[in-house]
């Protein structure tokens, strides 16, 4: 391999490497607290609220820079709703979760409008949810609790499939099925990676090395391999993970390969030449938004699950960290670039540096602080090496 | 003989992996219009961005030498400082400030942290007066013209006492009478002992105003021409640009037979889409045929590209009324992709701001339009959309190392070469091509035109929009001449000449 390729290998994986380098650290510095079978599960489970309004967030951005802040607000307001649904008008909880989605996709309907045909810039519309929401959510919660917040610890079976695990055994216990996943997982990755090489060469397009091809394959395995075991340990696999996943999968698979998904990067590369390519761009603006507010509806079941209870502080700063899980994860802040990969990095380096810095007792707000840095850091760090390959 | 002014001797500047010049010489007397051609990519640019500072001393090798000094400037202040004005192609004026406050912006009259505005506005009147513009200076700036900005830019040059003026491109947005005026300008400043630089692609503006041209190719000076002391014409300096003598700039179309109407507009009367009562297109009545080439010629801001847009799905306007019939049959196109159903393809003037994704690559600029070609269900075939964009790479010969290289990182030319394949994958019937050559080089230009004559070979309609006369000429069989929003003319290829052509719009100006 030349230099030039080694270079640009290792700026195209920047941000990963830089993960790595950054949970050794923390690893270091907690004396190995951080390697953890406990503390794998903690990182799934406190940012699986990131994850998934992120993937939102991205198709929001890639349109051109637009972001919604009213996603944290939303995420309080919908909680306090179907906490109200649940527990105080007693309604079936698969009918409150149905219900509280059909709320999202009016809220996206509405939303979706306002910015794509009444054309009201993105953040001017949603800072209007972001203060209306949040002043709703906590009326809502304190008419119908003295104390704020309305507890769904009863209701275990909604509990069960948006928190919780998937055949849970004890901690001192090895959990078989997370192990076969695991290797399941592997075995697919292999798999499709290598017919997918194979099918390139049939047909006569260029395709990566073999060596290349079996390092990515590796890693791939070594890392999988090693959560599944650390997760084995923890009692099995979070139910969070199979949603998050899930949804990666579905939006990566948009973002990658679909005609509407490759709409998002045009519009946000140039909006006029789109729409004279016979695009309506303002469908897919309403879809960008539409589909926010879905996944926004999603975080709620998630984090209302994780909290066992609804109330006034649910999703505050929420849309801060999807806006900054894409930022640092390598999302053109202008719009047309970006990919869910780049964004689950992000997010799990952010992540990684906040469960490191709890575990060394680092003070909060110097926390706030460093991710702060780390934000800057990612966005210019983007921007020179664009500069440097562009010249 | 003339005092030397400036020297730039032996200049050589490497990029990563490029030599942008390599032993550049260029000598301008005191008093002259030095004009410096070259095809796109050649190094004018370049070259004037060394000479004004921008790559400051020590990132080039060779001197400048101006005024008898070597100069080490740093910044574009240290040029300035000496009277060396750069005037860029691209307007840089704020569009919702005042002429005067454009013209001292960054260079403000008055004390420190507090503008003088009674100097600021007298001063720029002054100037203003001498490069003979009459509005007051309070006006701002998106009021005028871009005819007029481009004589504020000039006028802001001056404000900062130049003696050397250098002009990159300074026509290329603007129309016929408008670029005669401000030529005959420049050789007014010469009278009165300014000297010039002046940029070009067109040739017989540097005909009309230079007393040297330079040619540059491949980052070298290749001779300097001397026009008081040889015969100049256009074929002599393409000659020296392309290296080659282009025996004919445009290519013989030969065989094509007329097939029958493909297009036909009737009565189509387009209104501004915020002034809504006024008219931008007045009852233009236009027909295309199967395989013939149709010219659209008129000034700029005559109304052509408000046309194409409007009969294109309705782009562009409001109040749209008449009658659009494709191969006999009217139709109602609401919307750019009804256009794109009916066969219809507009190759926009503007590539960069309405026309490609410059952030994306060529793969997938080309099948922008025609998802449907490289798709099934909505899910993207990469392996057949990669094959669609190299196909067309090949055979409009774009030169690039992949299409996966970003439309951004072109040179105009292959850009527009992107734009066609990306319309002609639509395979459309009628092709509207508004300005298809504009801002590209000469080399570049001739491939273009052999495109469209394939694409009439290929009994397609072409519908080609352009402010080059001799283009016009040169390529269309049928002409059709523009003003004001009307059309005021057609000729036939046989009987049209540059002079009838203008007799015709001069004709119709005196006729309001």
């Amino acid at each position: 391999m030349n230099k030039n390729k080694a270079v640009s290998v290792l700026k195209k994986n920047a941000m990963l490497i830089v993960l790595v380098l950054v949970y050794i650290f923390f690893t270091v510095m907690t004396s190995g607290q951080m390697f953890q079978a406990m503390n794998f599960n903690a990182l799934i489970t406190q940012n699986a609220y990131v994850y998934i309004l992120a993937t939102g967030m991205l198709m929001c951005m890639l349109t051109g820079g637009n972001i919604d802040l009213s996603c944290g607000s939303f995420v309080c307001f919908l909680g306090a709703v179907g906490g109200i649904m649940m527990m105080i008008k007693q309604i079936n909880p698969a009918v409150s979760v149905i219900l509280m989605l059909l709320i999202g996709v009016v809220y996206g309907v509405v939303l979706g409008y306002l910015i794509a045909y009444v054309d009201i810039p993105p953040w001017i519309a949603t800072l209007a949810g972001y203060l209306a929401f949040r002043g709703w959510g906590t009326a809502l919660l304190s008419a119908n609790s003295s104390t704020g917040s309305i507890s769904l610890a009863a209701q275990k079976g909604f509990l069960a499939v948006f928190s919780g695990k998937i055949f849970s055994t004890p901690v001192n216990q090895t959990n078989v099925v997370c192990l076969v996943v695991g290797v399941l997982a592997c075995v697919i990755v292999v798999v499709t990676s290598f017919s997918e090489r194979a099918n390139k060469i049939k047909k006569g397009y260029e395709a990566e090395s073999l060596v290349a091809l079996l390092v990515r394959c590796i890693l791939s395995v070594a890392a999988i391999m090693l959560f599944a075991y650390k997760l084995a340990h923890a009692g099995g696999i979070p139910t969070v993970l199979v949603w998050v996943v899930v949804i990666l999968l579905i939006y990566n698979f948009i973002t990658a390969r679909t005609v509407i998904g490759r709409y998002f990067y045009t519009i946000g590369g140039n909006r006029e030449a789109t729409r004279l390519s016979g695009v309506d761009t303002r469908k897919i603006m309403f879809f960008a938004y539409l589909n926010m507010a879905v996944i926004t509806a999603i975080t709620t079941l998630i984090v209302t699950a994780r909290f066992q209870a609804a109330n006034a502080q649910a999703g505050t700063n929420f849309e801060m960290d999807a806006i900054a899980a894409c930022v640092v994860g390598g999302v053109s802040a202008y719009g047309g670039a970006g990919n869910i990969f780049g964004m689950v990095i992000g997010a799990t380096l952010i992540g990684v540096i906040n469960l490191g810095m709890s575990l060394m007792g680092v003070d909060a707000n110097w926390q706030k602080v460093v991710k702060g840095g780390v934000l800057l850091a990612a966005v210019v760090f983007d921007i020179l090496a664009d500069k440097k390959s562009s010249k | 003989m003339a005092k030397e002014l400036l020297r730039m001797d032996h200049i050589t500047k490497i990029f990563p992996g490029v030599k942008a010049l390599d032993n550049v010489n260029l000598s301008v007397e005191e008093g002259e219009i030095h004009a410096l051609v070259g095809e796109n990519g050649a190094g004018k640019s370049t070259l004037m961005n060394v000479l004004s500072g921008i790559y400051p001393y020590g990132t080039y090798e060779g001197d400048i030498v101006y005024n008898g000094e070597v100069c080490k400037f740093q910044t574009i202040k240290d040029s300035e400082q000496k009277g060396i004005v750069i005037i860029h192609q691209e307007l840089a004026l704020v569009p919702q400030m005042s002429i005067g406050e454009n013209m001292f912006l960054g260079n403000e009259r008055g004390k420190k942290n507090a503008i003088n505005w009674n100097e600021t506005y007298g001063e720029a009147d002054k100037y203003l007066k001498m490069v003979g513009l009459t509005e007051s200076s309070r006006v701002l700036i998106k009021d005028i013209g871009t005819g007029k900005q481009q004589l504020v830019e000039i006028a802001k040059a001056l404000a900062k006492h130049a003696k050397l003026l250098i002009l990159d491109e300074p026509t290329s947005s603007l129309n016929e009478t408008d670029s005669r005026a401000l030529l005959d300008l420049m050789l007014e400043f010469k009278k009165q002992g300014m000297t010039m630089i002046i940029i070009s692609h067109k040739l017989n503006e540097v005909v009309y105003v230079a007393d040297k041209i330079t040619v540059i190719r491949d980052g070298s000076t290749v001779e300097t021409m001397d026009c008081h002391a040889m015969e100049i014409n256009e074929d002599r300096i393409i000659r020296g640009m392309v290296g080659r003598e282009l025996t004919n700039r445009f290519p013989k179309r030969e065989g094509v037979e007329l097939g029958d109407i493909n297009m036909e507009v009737k009565d189509w009367t387009v209104h501004h889409p915020l002034y809504t009562e006024r008219k931008v297109v007045d009852n233009v009545n236009l027909n295309v045929r199967k395989g013939e080439v149709v010219g659209i010629y008129g000034l700029m801001g005559a109304g052509r590209t408000e046309l194409a847009m409007s009969i294109f799905g309705k782009s562009y306007g409001s109040g749209i009324s008449g009658t659009l019939k494709i191969n006999g049959q009217e139709v109602d196109l609401k919307d750019a992709k009804a256009a794109i159903e009916a066969k219809l393809a507009y190759v926009t003037e503007d590539r960069k701001g309405n026309g490609l994704v410059l952030t994306n690559p060529i793969r997938v600029n080309t099948s922008l339009a025609n998802m449907k070609g490289v798709s099934d269900k909505g899910i993207i075939d990469k392996d057949k959309e990669y094959q669609v964009a190299d196909e067309y790479r090949a055979k409009l010969n774009t030169k690039t190392p992949s299409v996966e290289q970003n439309v951004g990182n072109l040179s105009g030319g292959n850009q527009q070469k992107v734009l066609l394949a990306k319309w002609m994958f639509t395979d459309p019937d009628i092709l509207i091509l508004d300005e298809p050559t504009r801002g590209i080089d000469v080399g570049a230009k001739y491939e273009i035109y052999c495109i469209i004559n394939d694409l009439a070979k290929a009994g397609k309609s072409v519908v080609m929009i352009s402010s080059e006369l001799p283009e016009i000429l040169g390529m269309s069989d049928r002409i059709y001449i523009m003003n004001e929003g009307k059309f005021v003319g057609e000729l036939n290829a046989e009987e049209a000449s540059q002079e009838r052509i203008m007799a015709n719009i001069v004709q119709a100006g005196r006729g309001e």
